[in-house]
């Protein structure tokens, strides 16, 4: 299945400075996967060092989080988008 | 490099006093270029952080999708992120770093009894490995740069 991931502005200096990409993919951890295979300068700021999505990191399937889906197994269908959309947090050290 | 002017430095000063003893936050909305970027807007936001606003700060996807579209509005580019550290330096904390996003100017302005501190701005390396300071200038880039 054909999909688009669209690439945050933040993010796009490590992926070709490119503001989207297309994959074959079954699911969205599959697209994810290969856009990080890709983009190996990617998976770090995408991923924890245990293969976790990172927390602040916000993957929609079309206008929906896929925490609300079946997560990163979300199947997709063709023409889809991935939109990966930042949450920004922060704060002192107490 | 980032341009900051001293009018828009002191609206985010006085988003902190107001906020205080809480973090406030906002987006830097501005333009930018290979070497430097200014910030030309602010775009202030809610804490969304309720369970502990004293000493963190949260802005949701739903939040940043607003500020991006204010953005694109305005036809600037949303550049990065401020937040206030009541009665803390302005410096990013550990928890800072876990949750920063790379190429963004962290703008983080110091607060200590509503009255306002140093104001300092850094950028996540890329290897997250931690944040490296940004210089501040109040100096408008167009006027001495351009043209």
């Amino acid at each position: 299945m054909a999909v688009k991931v669209i690439i945050p502005t933040p993010l796009r200096p490590y992926a070709g400075k490119q503001e989207s990409v297309e994959f074959d993919a079954r699911t969205v951890g599959e697209a994810l996967s290969r856009l990080t295979t890709r983009y190996e300068e990617l998976r770090k700021h995408l991923y924890t060092d245990e293969g976790r999505i990172r927390s602040f990191v916000n993957v929609y399937l079309n206008d929906q989080d896929i925490r609300y889906l079946q997560k990163e197994n979300t199947q997709i269908k063709d023409g889809d988008t991935i939109s990966i959309v930042p949450s920004i947090a922060g704060g002192t050290r107490s | 490099m980032l341009y900051l002017s001293e009018e828009l430095a002191q609206r985010i000063r006085t988003q902190a006093a107001e906020s205080y003893p809480h973090e406030c936050c906002g987006a830097l909305l501005g333009d930018d270029r290979e070497s430097w970027r200014e910030v030309l807007d602010l775009f202030p936001l809610v804490n969304r952080r309720e369970d502990s606003p004293r000493n963190r700060f949260s802005i949701t996807p739903d939040d940043f999708r607003v500020a991006e579209k204010a953005a694109q509005k305005a036809g600037l580019e949303l550049v990065g992120w401020y937040h206030s550290h009541p009665d803390h330096p302005a410096l990013p904390s550990e928890y800072d770093r876990e949750h920063a996003w790379p190429w963004y100017s962290y703008v983080i302005a110091s607060i200590a009894d509503r009255k306002p501190g140093e104001m300092k701005s850094w950028h996540l390396a890329d290897d997250r490995s931690r944040f490296e300071p940004e210089e501040i200038q109040v100096s408008k880039p167009h006027q001495s740069m351009v043209g």
